[in-house]
């Protein structure tokens, strides 16, 4: 299925789709754990599926480097902005990893990385942040909505097509991405609520990353964790260790799994630390310490996985070498594509804003013509 | 010339009010489409506070015609999800001035899809906002919000201001690809026609305005609920040797010059009327549009009746705030220029 056959047609997964209203009938408990929920490093991790794990340990790496690379292209003024991942590679990686085909990912202006491990081609990913347009993909080729900058108003867009998958009978999830400060906007606060009273199948996943800016999680909510904000709406709420990927990928995968089950929505918030600046704009010196970003050396999500893996016998050395090789070809392609000048024309600035162009837009573009065809022949 | 004489003689014709018409375009619709879906504050079991929805959910299911929580940018932000994935929300907002939690969501994301994607994701949402005053409503429920609406690219801005238009500018707004704010004049919501809803008339698309009634003496411009103002104060002014013709706008994006350059380039003259405040208004716009292209044609500046330039005043108070008849003939009086 695709949502290009809509609409009319189109198989569906699911014939008979339940009613899109009805009480909350699941019997996952609203509350979360008082810890964040872990398996690296714990008896959990004894099963492990070796296969997933070194999907995910590629995945991290690739991450990582893919991040180091964006980077470099700001410091070379390719890029106008990136806000990072590192630290929090392994919520982007899970989310991506969680998710079926058919599925919708529902990204925060953070989250490219999520975009990338989905299948999105990484330059593609970039050109929204290199600037040639506002989304650089067909949201439906990958079922990836455009990474969304104000924050927190993708949330009800998920709602809203999850909503409208269930009516239609198919089996689609969605799942939507947020940071710790986005959950004090209101547009947060109705998505939730109206997944819960839609009984829709979303997965809302918090990346607590500490900061929003430079804005502490104390200065932003005093409830207990975000996820005990679940409770208010009905729906379970995951705490998670946000750089344990196998954790990570557990909770997801069961929250995806009730949501595809008719079980409805889950808020998951996954605990986990932005290593560098919010952006290459930002100065972190001012509002954090050298000491709390060591601790958080100590807790990397690539490392707590690589050492999980090569205890276990699941990983060697030539495991880890193929995984970083495979980063380097990627990072030298993104290079590659970022470097060559993107071909712009500027007439596309009147073609999207309608289906058809209005008198007024003619005008302006017939203006911009001239200007343009004067330019050239001085 | 009226709409309504013309009507009379249509077979099976009586008298159908706005909100009839309004609503059977919705149905219409929905019968015809299973991707329209109705949603808003109250629409289901209620039909909605005005009664616009009356009888949709009860006909397609509340699936279709669906209480929402109440919370504008959640009923929005829902319906674009929803139009992602292909369906047609047409969302009711309550009241003008309750519509403004959904503005993030608006010009944000509704006004921007299409463009962000470059026309990959194109968002067919029908947003309804009853809108503008002369219903003795409290304060927050008689905003003429339009000007906020048209300075936001990306969406299509109309109002009706007959039975007629009511239907098909609905039909239109519901079929078309694009975002489609759809201002109802709720003071006309109870007006009536002559109209059936059998054999509803085909209307031009969006963006083409109307000739309510000929003249040669000077132009009114107007929409919606200064519609049968502008007519009444066009048939007074003929005791005043004046012969004035009145353009209906109803699209106000696009906005149809060509319409309104031909009348004016005839009449050489020119007043707009609205509601909505007069500083950066619509008619603002309008008359620096008219100026620019019929300069050479004008025998007196463009000039305009709108509301004042305050926030929408007591309904004890809004009769003097309104453009009245009485207004409109003191500024068509002013077109004799004499410098
Ligand atoms: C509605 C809105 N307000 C303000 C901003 C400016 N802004 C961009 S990122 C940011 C902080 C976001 O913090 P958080 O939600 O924790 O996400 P993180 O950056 O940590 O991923 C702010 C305030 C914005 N993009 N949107």
């Amino acid at each position: 299925m695709t949502v290009q056959e809509l609409p009319g047609a189109g198989a569906s997964h699911r014939p008979t789709p339940p009613p899109a209203w009805r009480p909350r009938t699941d019997a996952a408990p609203l509350l979360p754990d008082p810890e964040p929920y872990r398996v690296l490093g714990t008896p959990a991790a004894d099963r492990l599926d070796p296969a997933l794990m070194r999907r995910c340990y590629a995945e991290l790496v690739r991450g990582r480097r893919y991040n180091a690379q964006a980077t470099a292209l700001t410091k070379q003024g390719r890029l106008a902005v990136y806000p990072s991942t590192v630290g929090q590679e392994a919520c982007e990686i899970a989310a991506a990893l969680v998710l079926e085909d058919q599925d919708w990912l529902f990204p925060s202006y953070r989250d490219t990385l999520a975009a990338v491990a989905r299948g999105l081609d990484p330059v593609q990913a970039l050109t929204l942040l290199r600037g040639d347009w506002h989304t650089g993909y067909d949201p439906r080729e990958h079922r990836i909505a455009p990474l969304s900058t104000p924050l927190a108003t993708q949330l009800p867009h998920a709602v809203g097509l999850a909503h409208a998958a269930r009516l239609r009978g198919d089996d689609v999830v969605a799942l939507a991405m947020v940071g710790d400060g986005g959950t004090s906007e209101g547009d947060f606060h109705e998505a939730l609520n109206f997944a819960a009273v839609w009984q829709a199948p979303v997965v809302f996943l918090v990346q607590n990353n500490g900061f929003a800016i430079s804005v502490p999680l104390a200065k932003q909510t005093a409830a207990p964790t975000l996820a005990h904000k679940a409770v208010g709406y009905g729906m379970p709420g995951r705490l998670v260790d946000g750089n344990d990927i196998a954790a990570m990928h557990e909770v997801l995968t069961e929250a995806v799994r009730r949501a595809r089950a008719g079980g409805g929505p889950t808020l998951i918030e996954a605990v986990t630390y932005r290593m560098e600046a919010h952006t290459n704009a930002d100065d972190a010196t001012r509002y954090r310490g050298d000491a709390e970003v060591e601790a958080w050396k100590a807790h990397d999500p690539v490392d707590l996985l690589e050492r999980e893996l090569t205890a276990r016998g699941i990983l060697d050395e030539a495991g880890i070498q193929e995984a970083r090789d495979a980063a380097e070809t990627m990072a030298a392609e993104l290079r590659e594509g970022m470097n060559a000048d993107p071909v712009l024309d500027p007439m596309d600035l009147f073609a999207h804003v309608y289906a058809e162009q209005t008198g007024r837009l003619r005008e302006q573009a017939a203006m911009l013509c001239a200007e343009l065809d004067a330019e050239g022949d001085a | 010339m009226t709409t309504v004489a013309a009507k009379a003689a249509k077979s099976g014709a009586k008298p159908a009010t706005m909100a009839q018409a309004l609503t059977r375009a919705m149905r219409d619709a929905m019968a015809e489409d299973p991707t329209v879906h109705v949603m808003g504050e109250d629409v289901g079991t209620l039909g909605g506070v005005f009664r616009i929805t009356d009888g949709l959910a009860k006909e397609f299911g509340e699936d279709r015609c669906t209480d929402t929580p109440l919370a504008e940018a959640g009923i929005l932000g829902a319906a674009v999800g929803m139009a992602m994935y292909g369906l047609r929300p047409v969302v009711e907002m309550q009241f003008d001035a309750f519509a403004y939690p959904a503005f993030e969501q608006l010009i944000s994301h509704v006004a921007k899809m299409r463009n962000r994607t470059r026309g990959a994701m194109p968002l067919p949402i029908t947003i309804r906002v009853p809108y503008g005053g002369g219903i003795g409503g409290v304060e927050h429920h008689c905003d003429s919000s339009e000007a906020y609406y048209v300075a936001t690219p990306g969406l299509h801005v109309v109002t009706p201001a007959t039975v007629d238009d009511a239907y098909g500018l609905l039909r239109a707004s519901i079929a078309s690809d694009d975002p489609v704010i759809f201002l109802e004049p709720k003071r006309l919501y109870w007006s009536k026609a002559d109209w059936s809803p059998e054999a509803p008339t085909a209307v031009p698309g969006i963006g083409k305005a109307l000739v309510r009634r000929t003249g040669r003496s000077a132009t009114l411009i107007t929409y919606g609920p200064s519609l049968p103002v502008c007519l009444e104060a066009a048939e007074a002014a003929r005791e005043e040797g004046w012969d004035l013709e009145v353009v209906d706008l109803r699209s106000l994006v696009p906005f149809d010059e060509d319409t309104v350059v031909e009348s004016v380039r005839r009449t050489g003259r020119a007043v707009v009327v609205h509601e909505a405040n007069g500083f950066g208004g619509p008619g603002a716009e309008i008359a620096a549009r008219v100026t620019e292209r019929c300069f050479h044609h004008l025998e007196a500046p463009v000039l305009r009746v709108t509301g004042f330039d305050i926030p929408y005043p007591p309904p004890m108070l809004e009769k003097h705030h309104l453009p009245g008849v009485e207004r409109i003939l003191d500024t068509v009086a002013r077109l004799q220029w004499e410098n």
